[in-house]
């Protein structure tokens, strides 16, 4: 697609290929159609149905509130796509540009959207996983069997992973007046996302609201009885916990093992990108056809110093959908970056807690606004003395104003005070535990001694 | 550069000359984002510098936070949240919103459907079969009354007290020392504590007895924040009723007005209703009820594009003329109910964003439909109508069409 006259045939009887028809990829199929493409849009997903929103998996599902089928996501115009539905992807090849299916089937393309996304990280012994009771929740069939195991009265849930699922799904068992224990290998809950001084107050709220919280503690083992079925929880300071449902959540994994061998940069920490989301390969080379949008990009932001980061966000999934899709059908002058400052939200114990920037990319963090004790305030993180996140509880109407902080790296921390003022606005370390989130090991190594030989390949990759 | 190039440009939007078309001088106060004035206070004109503001956690809306405060309202009164900061506003205006919309009274306003198109069936019948008709007086104005009288459970044969007291209280903001006699300002003040007074005896009654009326539910609350004190429920009902009155009344107007001048969209509305849902939007965008907010406070040093107010003074937000900013809406003078994008400033934004936003949509959204499918080849007698004396609340003082002729 060099010259503009190649660039018109394409947006009119192209092929494209989305792969991963959730969020991200039906955001992307809208954007094609709006941004005029014409040609043939063809969706691959390995789910059978239709695509859904995810975040009410967690909560307003599990309450009963909203029925698992009623989360199809809202179609926002008509995309004209052909569906391969219920099977998925099993490789990319890039010298004939074909995807192939697990079927066996190969569906060719012009230019092609990954937006594989992630699935739930599985109990690591499989057998214990496979006890009846043991859950993940990540598509709407687990949502749907874990409402129904809830709904049945357990004695006890034991939810493996304080992060924000863990913690969503600790507090619709105590709303539903179900006895939880909440198991967490780090200090505190949220502690991986949100530092050290959040952890401290989210512990307090999952202990006020009657949550056994053991911080610090590693699951062993999980036992099942005669018939099969979850019964007790092994840790690893020797003691145990007896529960008929267990909830696995410790997060995802990204799903890029089928590209292994496609000469993309994609590994466990997903595939990367540049900000205009077109795929890196191996040499860190920009491909020309391929796209990558939602959680399974890793893409840089040079607010944050050209980090490559992944974000399991729904916003973030949608306006990256949106800028691959508008690039995937412009010309190189007309291309538009990924820039955006990313936002979460997640409700719990009565709180709405939302999220503006990076926190992980912090070194402290202090609230400026409101009150900690009354569990409504902002806390801003700062990084070498500029503001690159903030945090809100029950208070993100402010969170507007910390992006444009964020976006014109104010000082950290902000110096003039607000009405609604903390009793203390003493910055603090932000103490994130483990490794920086941004920096993890590498993924490939440099082969060749000539200069016309040199390249990068795959290291072997495990997980963790 | 700060200080405005036309240091006369707001004294003009100011000048009743203006108040049919304002629109000009807006794109001349847009040339200086932030304008500092002559005396101190900062005016704000563009959709960029007023989001910011409107988001700022530095910007007060209490009065006592100007280094020179405005000139006294009703002593000795409890403000209302409208005229707070965090945390007393965000508990106010959360314990109403507890009995006003979700997440705790989600099908409220939605319910009322049935009941505001009886209302505006009602006003329509009466002047039907008339060929002429003052949109303002025969329509507009009864209209928000009768519905937040039900709202707030005001017994029926209490109602034509309450529109009376409403009339003396809205003549009085609109008081020119001028040429208007003394009276108009002292009937003013004394509806004022006529309404209040009553309101108080009301809220007596209410408290301990079942109803699902907002009064006897605030009276009664139990929520988490506890209950309001019958001063603050008094301030808060007063609150909606003014903030509610007006603003409403001129969104409708300024609808029938702007459907007349397009004559194309009014076809288009009667022929397809939907269309009128993104077309109080655009009229939000286009023909706001609000124009200004007048005054708001420097809590500490405020920067924006690149200016410092510094703490204590007056700030002047010329939303009307945001969400006319060419630098955010495509075409920003041309009325287009298709537009998409229209994150207009009619209701504000923020913290303070209109408490009763979804309730003006729908009662707009309704009386234009009606409007426009009972009346017959509706007309403007005159072009522009006269207008009322606020440059703040803007619209029409009387809104005279004619139909049924050929």
């Amino acid at each position: 697609m060099t010259s503009a006259d190649n660039l018109q045939a394409f947006k009119r009887d192209g092929r494209i290929v989305v792969v991963g028809a959730s969020l991200a990829g039906l955001r992307a199929a809208e954007a094609l159609r709006d941004e005029g493409f014409t040609g043939s849009l063809t969706m691959i997903g390995d789910e059978p149905g239709e695509p859904y929103d995810r975040p009410p998996l967690s909560k307003q599902v599990l309450t009963g509130w909203v029925p698992a089928d009623g989360t199809t996501l809202p179609r926002r115009r008509d995309i004209d796509a052909e569906w391969l539905l219920g099977v998925p992807a099993d490789g990319l090849d890039l010298a004939t540009n074909h995807v192939r299916l697990a079927d066996g089937r190969e569906v060719p393309f012009d230019r092609v959207l990954i937006s594989t996304g992630v699935r739930a990280r599985p109990w690591f012994v499989e057998s214990e996983a496979a006890l009846d009771g043991v859950f993940v929740v990540r598509t709407r069939e687990h949502a749907e069997r874990l409402r129904r195991a809830l709904a049945a009265g357990p004695s006890r849930v034991l939810v493996i992973g304080a992060g924000f699922t863990g913690s969503e799904i600790a507090s619709i068992c105590r709303e539903r007046d179900i006895p939880v224990t909440v198991a967490e290998l780090a200090p505190a809950p949220l502690v991986g996302a949100l530092g050290a001084m959040i952890g401290e107050i989210a512990t307090d709220m999952q202990r006020a609201h009657g949550v056994d919280l053991r911080c610090g503690v590693k699951v062993t083992r999980l036992e099942g009885d005669a018939q099969g079925h979850f019964r007790r929880a092994h840790f690893d300071d020797g003691s145990t916990v007896d529960a008929d449902v267990a909830v696995v959540s410790l997060g995802g994994i990204r799903n890029t093992e089928w590209l292994r061998g496609s000469g993309l940069a994609a590994g466990v920490r997903g595939i990367a990108c540049d900000t205009g989301c077109r795929a890196l390969d191996l040499n860190d080379l920009i491909t020309d056809d391929v796209f990558v949008a939602g959680d399974v990009a890793r893409c840089p932001n040079p607010v944050y110093e050209y980090r490559l980061i992944s974000l399991e966000h729904r916003a973030n999934a949608v306006e990256q959908a949106e800028v691959a899709a508008h690039n995937m059908v412009s010309g190189q002058a007309d291309r538009r970056p990924h820039l955006s400052i990313p936002v979460f939200w997640s409700i719990q114990f009565g709180v709405n807690i939302k999220s503006v920037g990076v926190p992980t990319f912090a070194d402290e963090v202090v609230v400026t606004q409101g009150s900690v004790s009354d569990r409504r305030f902002v806390a801003a993180y700062g990084y070498q003395g500029r503001v690159t996140a903030a945090v809100s509880f029950n208070n993100a109407k402010w969170l507007d104003h910390y992006r444009q902080l964020i976006e014109r790296a104010a000082p950290f921390p902000p110096p003039c005070p607000t009405p609604d003022q903390p009793v203390d606005m003493k910055p603090v370390p932000v103490d994130f535990p483990g490794p920086a989130l941004l920096a993890q090991g590498a993924t490939v190594v440099v082969t060749g001694h000539d200069p016309g030989e040199r390249r990068v390949t795959a290291a072997q990759q495990h997980h963790r | 550069m700060t200080t405005t190039e036309t240091p006369d440009t707001l004294r003009r939007i100011l000048d009743h000359s203006s108040r049919a078309d304002p629109y000009p001088l807006y794109a001349e106060l847009r040339r200086t984002p932030v304008a500092r004035q002559e005396d101190g206070s900062y005016v704000v004109s563009t959709y960029r510098e007023l989001t910011d503001l409107l988001h700022d956690p530095h910007l007060s809306s209490d009065v006592r936070h100007l280094s020179r405060p405005t000139p006294a309202t009703d002593e000795g009164v409890t403000p209302a949240f409208i005229n707070m900061d965090p945390p007393e506003h965000d508990r106010l205006r959360r314990m109403a919103m507890r009995h006003f919309g979700p997440p705790h009274t989600p099908g409220l306003v939605a319910g009322l459907e049935g009941d505001l198109t009886s209302v505006v069936s009602g006003l329509i019948d009466d002047f039907a079969d008339e060929e002429q008709i003052d949109i303002v007086d025969d329509f507009a104005y009864p209209f928000p009354v009768t519905v937040i009288c039900h709202l707030l459970g005001v017994p029926r044969e209490d109602e034509p007290r309450f529109h009376l007291w409403v009339n003396g209280i809205i003549d009085a903001i609109d008081y020119n020392p001028e040429t208007d006699p003394k009276e108009k300002l002292d009937k003013g003040v004394q509806a004022r504590k006529d309404l209040r007074q009553y309101l108080g005896g009301l809220l007596e009654q209410r408290h301990g007895r079942p109803g699902d009326d907002l009064l006897t539910r605030l009276a009664n609350d139990d929520g988490p924040d506890g209950r309001m004190t019958d001063e603050e429920i008094v301030s808060t009902a007063n609150l909606l009723l003014i903030a509610g009155h007006e603003t409403t009344v001129n969104l409708i107007t300024n609808g029938m007005l702007t459907l007349l001048r397009h004559p194309e969209v009014l076809e288009r509305l009667r022929d397809r209703p939907g269309l009128v849902v993104p077309l109080v939007e655009e009229l939000l965008r286009y023909e706001p009820p609000v124009h200004i907010i007048p005054w708001r406070a420097a809590y500490s040093d405020i920067t924006v594009a690149d200016t410092v107010i510094p703490k204590g003074s007056q700030i002047m937000l010329m939303l009307a003329s945001g969400s006319r900013d060419p630098n955010r809406f495509h075409d920003p003078d041309r009325f287009d109910p298709d537009r998409r994008d229209n994150q207009h400033l009619g209701f504000g934004s923020g913290i303070h964003l209109c408490f009763g936003g979804p309730l003006a949509r729908l009662e707009t959204q309704i009386a234009l439909t009606e409007l426009v499918r009972r009346l017959d080849r509706p007309g403007l007698v005159s072009d522009p109508p006269p207008y009322r004396r606020s440059p703040v609340l803007r619209g029409p003082l009387h809104l005279p069409i004619v139909q049924g002729r050929s």
